[in-house]
C-alpha cells in the first residue's frame, strides 16, 4: 500500500487545487476530505459547483457516485468489529483501493482493509492540505500518468480472482470436479479455503460488469455505470444448487 | 448556509451513512448461501467496472487516450506476473511517456 502513497497524495493535492480554483474555501475542502473521504464524489461536487451548478445537483452527483459503497461495505461487513459506533467509524476507512486490496477469496482481510484505509486516509488529507496551500503551482497528476495508475491497479487486483480457477482447471482435468470445488469454496466462505470459488463465474461477472459500465457511461450521469455494474454479480444466482451443496456435503460428512 | 457548506455537510453525512449501513446493520449476521455467492461476485464485477470507467470514461463520454495505453502496458505486466507496484508504475510511466511526446 505504501508504494501508492505518492499517487494518493498527488490526487488529494489535485482535489485541494481544484476546490480552491472552483471557489470552495480552504476549510470546506479540508473538512470534506476528512469526512467524505471519497475522491470521485469530492471531485464531482467541486466540478459541479465550479461550473455554476446548484448544491442539489452537486449533492445528487456525489451521492450517486458513492452509492457503490453500500454493496461494497455490506460485502466487507465481516471485516469490522465491535459495537455500532466502532463499526461505523471503521467502515469509513473503506474506499475503492482499501476494499480491493483487502478482498481475499470470498472474504475481507481486516488488517489490510483498516491498514490500507488508514494510510489512504492520511495521504488523502495530507494531499488536500498541500493542494489548498500550494494552489496552482503543482504539477497536474495526469502529466505523471497517475490517472493511468488506478485502472491498472484495479486490473491487477481483478486478475487473481479470475486466474485462480484457470490454473486449477488445468490440474483438475474435468469440469465436474471443478464444479464441486466451486461449491466447496462457497461452503467455507471467509475461512481462506476458497481460492477457487472465483473462476468462470467471476470472469462472467467481470466481463458483464465492465460491459454494463461502458454501455451506460455515455447515457447516464457519472456514478450510475459503476453502480449498475453490480447487477453483474447476480450471475451468482445461476448456480443455486452448487451454492447449497456444501451444506448437504457437510451434513453427510458429519453423520 | 452557503452552497459549498451545504454540499460538504450533506455529502459527508450521506457518505458516512452509506459506508456504515451494511457493516452496522449486518453485524454478526451470516448472509444466506445464495446471497453470499452474489456478494462474492461483487468484487470482480465492481473491479472490472472501475477498470473500464477509470480507463475509458471522461465525464460522460467514452474516450481512448493515454490511460488506455497505460492500462494495456499494465495488463502485459500482469500477464508476466509482475508485482503490483511494477504494474502500477508501468501503467503510469506509459501514459506519462506518451503525453510527454505528444
Amino acid at each position: 500500500m505504501l508504494p501508492l502513497m505518492p499517487a494518493i497524495v498527488a490526487f488529494g493535492a489535485s482535489f485541494g487545487v481544484l476546490a480552491t480554483a472552483a471557489g470552495v474555501d480552504s476549510l470546506a475542502a479540508l473538512v470534506m476530505s476528512a469526512t467524505t473521504f471519497a475522491g470521485s464524489a469530492q471531485f464531482a461536487v467541486v466540478s459541479v459547483l465550479g461550473a455554476g451548478g446548484t448544491a442539489a445537483a452537486a449533492i445528487g452527483a456525489a451521492v450517486l457516485l458513492n452509492a457503490r459503497y453500500a454493496p461494497m461495505a455490506l460485502a466487507a461487513s465481516g471485516a469490522f468489529r465491535g459495537g455500532p459506533l466502532r463499526r461505523l467509524l471503521e467502515a469509513q476507512l473503506l474506499v475503492d483501493e482499501s476494499w480491493a486490496l483487502s478482498s481475499r477469496d470470498g472474504g475481507f482481510d481486516r488488517k489490510l482493509l483498516l491498514g490500507a484505509g488508514g494510510i489512504l486516509y492520511v495521504g488523502w488529507n495530507a494531499g488536500t492540505a498541500i493542494g489548498v496551500l500550494a494552489g496552482d503551482s503543482l504539477t497536474d497528476p495526469a502529466t505523471l500518468g497517475l490517472d493511468a495508475a488506478f485502472p491498472a491497479l484495479f486490473l491487477a487486483l481483478l486478475a487473481p480472482l479470475i486466474r485462480a480457477r484457470g490454473e486449477d482447471r488445468v490440474g483438475a482435468g474435468d469440469g465436474a470436479r471443478g464444479e464441486d470445488r466451486v461449491g466447496a469454496g462457497d461452503g467455507a466462505r471467509g475461512e481462506g479455503s476458497s481460492p477457487r470459488s472465483a473462476d468462470r463465474t467471476a470472469l462472467a461477472a467481470a466481463v458483464m460488469g465492465a460491459g454494463i459500465a461502458l454501455a451506460l457511461t455515455p447515457i447516464t450521469p457519472a456514478g450510475v455505470p459503476v453502480i449498475a455494474a453490480t447487477a453483474a454479480c447476480l450471475v451468482g444466482l445461476t448456480r443455486p444448487r452448487r451454492a447449497a451443496a456444501p451444506h448437504r456435503l457437510a451434513e453427510e460428512a458429519s453423520s | 448556509m452557503s452552497a459549498v457548506w451545504l454540499c460538504v455537510i450533506v455529502v459527508g453525512l450521506a457518505t458516512i451513512a452509506v459506508k456504515a449501513g451494511g457493516p452496522v446493520l449486518a453485524a454478526g449476521r451470516e448472509l444466506p448461501q445464495s446471497a453470499g455467492r452474489v456478494v462474492d461476485l461483487l468484487a470482480p464485477a465492481l473491479l472490472a467496472a472501475l477498470v473500464a470507467t477509470q480507463a475509458f470514461a471522461s465525464d460522460e463520454a467514452l474516450v481512448l487516450d493515454e490511460r488506455a495505453a497505460g492500462l494495456l502496458a499494465g495488463g502485459a505486466a500482469i500477464l508476466l506476473r509482475a508485482p503490483l507496484l511494477v504494474v502500477v508504475l508501468v501503467a503510469a510511466a506509459t501514459a506519462a511517456g506518451l503525453r510527454a511526446v505528444s
